[in-house]
């Protein structure tokens, strides 16, 4: 691997290469380093643990995934996460496809303030974001619950997937849709078969990232949760009377499912041409 | 900003009034919900910020500033070292995910998308999770200290675990893709033939690199520094699974006194005025950067 | 958190995103709409102060016309119950009363916060049962009338069967509004392979020999509570003039390098690996949680006992069928197996007979178990350690402010 490196560079003599190697080494060295906790974490869902609490190896076992679904709190709690997730991420991708593609294609009055909203949006702390809705449900006495998480979910989501899906409109060769224009395609027709397929990477991308940002939430989900649990609150909350291996178990699967999604979009995003810069 | 809106080329003036109504009606679902449940809630934390009270006897509007200034009197300890923490890690994280991104975008060939795949995949582990797995491996007899305690090289006491290095690593670790990401996305983006030229030009690799290859990277550092610095200091997981003592963050604190105390003009204004620093911190530095030159560097 | 695509990253990038010159306009538009939202929230947010005695007029009015619905919503804490719920399943199987059970509370001040605004409005929580512990919220949620009365003549199993400590507590008199699910007390935890001698005495926990050695609780109440016994002065009966003394002393411990940390929760894993020698605790976890080399004693100077108390919101869907659970859980042969599972104090003394007879009749580790339960003082205390003990100072509102400032920020570091 380490000598296949792109033609175009000319190499000159073998000091330089052996620095390349130095380099080559520490990018292992750091992933490896970032993988440790999560080699950590999916061992010790093997781990033959007999007390309540996970954290000294006693021994292989399967015993954890055959058991995963135990503890009905655990599961309700994944359950909502997904769902949550799932609307979250369908909501989010609709409103934030259509907004990213008006501020890459129109310039309007308006459009600027939004980019800021959606700039802010992304910028502000997630304790602060959560502060804030806990404040207002406070001060509307609107009782917290499944819908305050996924209506704070829409919003944090909203504006990432805006800016992915503006950033593919913005590289798009607006005489694509003219000449469909021209061709005599009404504007239905040119969004479904012109328009969106040529921006889909851009909104299959926001829609992952939606999914797992909302998946994965645990700050502005714990200011707007009421008594609704998700995963990552379970989680917290258990580590108080001892993490049971199957939240180490869904952890691991959870991370294969993302892994797998993310692979097969990366090699789908390698082979299909860019469609942005082929026109 | 063009006054008139609709993209040019449209013809007929049925055309040009869709054209004109098209944007507004295509942003109104996002906007309108970010002003529902953004904007209100900013407000309603900046009103409910200046009110006195307590949950018995309910809130009321006085513009009660002092809220402002006892909180920050209070914990202004808390505020210094969460600004110090997110600095320190954001700097961690642009020298750590660097190098590592430089030898992907310009050494990594074909496996160059897998190596990027490698380094995000942590990430697909929970945040909370990650962050109780990364305790794991900071305990006392964990992988890292046990080995080295059982060859003594440590002194007895020595612990890293419940210490404010603990806290800048786990801030180090949980945010590091938002720094290696906008790095590689900018290193990526150098066409290799500029670099050629200019190790003829500035004969050889260190000038190369010193004049063309770390400018050009800069504005991806750039982006990495905000979209990391800002999480990172606003954050009270890592402190409070990680840190010991004297390592509360500010984040802590608002947590602590929204959800323990139920003192929630106080926990308002501590949000509100760590939302305002760091707000104007990220503008300042972008303006003070050019964000117009800087950003579209990195943008093309 | 994670998750940060390329596309993305290049989004944010873009020029158009922060172009300085459209910004300073857009910025004082997005002013002015913030503006008008301003006024939508000008108002203040409601009291909700109501009575906090009940009286029995009261409980008349809320339960009259109240029948059983076979249906009950239950809020808990995790590991407060068997994992395959044996014990409600029991329960469903003699009433017919079907229990939809949640763990759902992981802290009593968020708990707080997320039942508070339901509640003040009028509306359900959506559980119908739900403990809490003796402290600052609970007193808070009898304050402002959360909670429904308690019918004591449906209670009769309570009146014949909780034990002598259990009744008529400092937090609630007369049980007008809880019963004790289960208890525990705050006390001492030390790892004897580390500590080489005995531990008696909170002062032992102040010792700079111990230094960066010893685990605190971050909770006010916990800290303050051992802060006080420290000093001398019973919690229940201390004045802000000993708050001060005592937090002075919390202080000085934590800025000598004392405490390697302000546990919420983990202390039990940091004393059984030899992260902190010897720290505050509390007596279930110990039992069931902690390493063989982990010894649990309640100080010279005192212990905290603390209650997590069934309640039913006033707002309650079916409180006539919590009541029903209240009472059932208070026969022994019903409540056994919970203890055996919880391992915290059970206030209905009678169950330890009937572990006794369960150990007598099982035979190798389960019965070992059981012996060990049904001898432990963690779980059967003794009169002595009983003795000892004390609750956390009830404090009015006024009371609160001012002790949540002068012990809240000892463990946040300032």
């Amino acid at each position: 691997m380490t000598t296949r490196t792109r033609p175009a560079p000319a190499r000159r003599g073998t000091p330089r290469r052996r620095r390349v190697d130095g380099l080559h080494a520490y990018t292992l060295l750091l992933i490896g380093w970032l993988i440790l906790p999560v080699a950590i974490m999916i061992a010790f869902g093997f781990n033959d643990v007999h007390g309540k609490q996970n954290y000294r190896w006693e021994g292989f076992t399967l015993r954890w995934y055959a058991h995963l679904l135990d503890k009905d709190d655990l599961v309700t709690a994944v359950v909502n996460s997904l769902t949550i997730a799932l609307l979250s991420t369908l909501l989010s991708t609709v409103a934030g496809t259509l907004a990213g593609l008006a501020l890459g294609r129109y310039r309007f009055r308006g459009g600027g303030a939004t980019g800021l909203l959606l700039l802010m949006a992304i910028s502000c702390p997630e304790v602060v974001m959560g502060a804030s809705l806990l404040s207002m449900f406070v001060t509307f006495g609107l009782p917290r619950g499944y819908l305050t998480i996924l209506l704070a979910h829409v919003m944090f989501s909203i504006a990432f997937v805006a800016v992915t899906v503006r950033a593919r409109v913005v590289g798009l060769d607006p005489a694509v849709e003219e000449a469909a224009r021209d061709l005599g395609a009404g504007p239905w027709t040119r969004f479904r078969l012109v328009t969106l397929p040529m921006i889909m990477p851009g909104v299959v991308a926001g829609a992952l990232l939606a999914f797992v940002l909302s998946i994965d939430d645990f700050v502005i989900t714990g200011f707007t949760s009421g008594a609704t649990v998700t995963f990552p609150l379970w989680v917290y909350g258990s580590t108080r009377t001892g993490t049971p291996p199957q939240v180490n178990v869904l952890g691991t699967l959870i991370f294969a499912v993302g892994a797998v999604v993310t692979a097969v979009t990366a090699r789908r995003g390698a082979r299909a041409p860019d469609h942005s810069r082929a026109w | 900003m063009a006054d008139s809106a609709g993209r040019t080329g449209e013809r007929g003036s049925a055309g040009r009034v869709r054209g004109a109504l098209a944007p507004y009606l295509m942003v109104l679902p996002a906007g309108l919900w970010l002003l529902v449940f953004f904007v209100v809630p900013m407000v309603a934390m900046v009103s409910l910020s200046l009110q006195t009270g307590d949950l018995v006897d309910g809130f009321r509007q006085t513009f009660h500033w002092r809220n402002y200034t006892d909180g920050l009197h209070t914990y202004g300890d808390q505020f210094v070292r969460s600004l110090w923490y997110g600095l320190l890690a954001t700097v961690a994280c642009a020298v750590l995910s660097y190098p590592a991104a430089y030898w992907i975008a310009f050494r990594g060939g074909r496996g160059k998308t897998a190596y990027l795949m490698l380094l995000l995949l942590p990430y697909f582990v929970s945040f909370v999770l990650r962050t109780v797995s990364w305790k794991l491996v900071l305990t006392d007899d964990g992988p890292v200290l046990g080995p080295l305690r059982g060859h003594g090289i440590l002194p007895p006491g020595f612990h890293v675990l419940d210490t404010g290095f603990a806290v800048v690593s786990g801030l180090t670790y949980n945010f590091l893709p938002f720094m290696a990401l906008p790095i590689y996305v900018a290193l990526e983006r150098i066409d290799p033939r500029v670099v050629e030229a200019a190790r003829d030009l500035y004969a050889g690799r260190a000038g190369a690199f010193a004049r063309v290859v770390l400018p050009l990277s800069l504005p991806g550092v750039f982006a990495g520094v905000i979209l990391t610095f800002v999480p990172a200091s606003a954050d009270y997981v890592n402190a409070e699974v990680l840190g010991g003592p004297g390592d509360t963050m500010i984040g802590n604190v608002i947590q602590s006194e929204y959800f323990d105390n139920g003192a929630y003009p106080v926990a308002s204004a501590l949000s509100f005025a760590l939302m305002a620093i760091l707000l104007l911190g990220v503008f300042a530095y972008a303006r003070a950067l050019g964000t117009r030159n800087v950003l579209e560097a990195a943008g093309r | 958190m994670s998750g940060v695509d390329p596309a993305f990253s290049r989004g944010l990038t873009r020029p158009r995103m922060a172009r300085s010159t459209l910004a300073r306009r857009d910025a004082l538009r997005l002013l002015g709409a913030a503006g008008a939202a301003a006024a939508l929230s000008a108002c203040g947010v409601k009291g909700q102060g109501r009575r906090a005695e009940a009286g029995r007029d009261d409980v008349r009015e809320f339960w009259s016309g109240r029948s059983g619905t076979g249906e009950l919503s239950w809020a808990n804490w995790p590991g407060y119950m068997q994992d395959d719920h044996r014990t409600i399943k029991a329960f469903e199987k003699e009433t017919g009363i079907t229990v939809s059970y949640k763990e759902v509370i992981q802290e009593t001040g968020p708990w707080f916060g997320k039942i508070q605004a339901p509640l003040a409005a009028g509306q359900s929580i959506g559980f119908d049962l739900m403990v809490m512990t003796n402290g600052i919220q609970l007193e808070k949620c009898r304050r402002l009338g959360y909670l429904a009365p308690l019918d004591r003549s449906r209670l009769p199993n309570v009146a014949a069967h909780a034990g002598a400590a259990f009744r008529n507590p400092s937090y609630d008199p007369g049980n007008a509004f809880t019963v004790p699910y289960e208890s525990g007390i705050t006390g001492i935890a030390y790892n004897t392979k580390y500590v080489k001698e005995e531990i008696t005495s909170i002062a032992q926990l102040f010792d700079p020999k111990y230094k960066g050695r010893v685990g605190m609780m971050g909770d006010s109440q916990e800290l303050g509570s051992f802060g006080m016994f420290l000093i001398g002065v019973d919690p229940e009966r201390s004045t802000p003039a000993d708050w001060d003394r005592a937090a002075a002393r919390l202080r000085e411990q934590r800025d000598r390098g004392i405490v390697r940390k302000y546990y919420t929760q983990d202390y039990v894993d940091a004393v059984s690996k030899g992260e902190v020698w010897l720290t505050m605790a509390w007596s279930g976890d110990v039992y069931s949680l902690a390493g063989p080399d982990v010894r649990f004693v309640v100080p010279r100077e005192g212990g905290t006992l603390w209650t997590d108390n069934l309640c039913i919101p006033r707002t309650a869907e079916n409180p006539v069928d919590a009541l029903t659970l209240m009472n059932w859980l208070y026969v022994p042969a019903n409540n056994a197996p919970l203890t055996e599972f919880v391992n915290y104090i059970t206030p209905v003394p009678a169950t330890r007979q009937i572990i006794v007879a369960d150990a007598a009749r099982a035979t190798g580790e389960a019965r070992a178990d059981l012996t060990r339960l049904s001898t432990s003082p963690l779980v059967f205390p003794s009169e002595g350690d009983l003795a000892r003990l004390r609750h956390y100072r009830r404090l009015t509102q006024a009371e609160e402010v001012r002790y949540q400032r002068t012990f809240e920020p000892i463990a946040k570091g300032s």
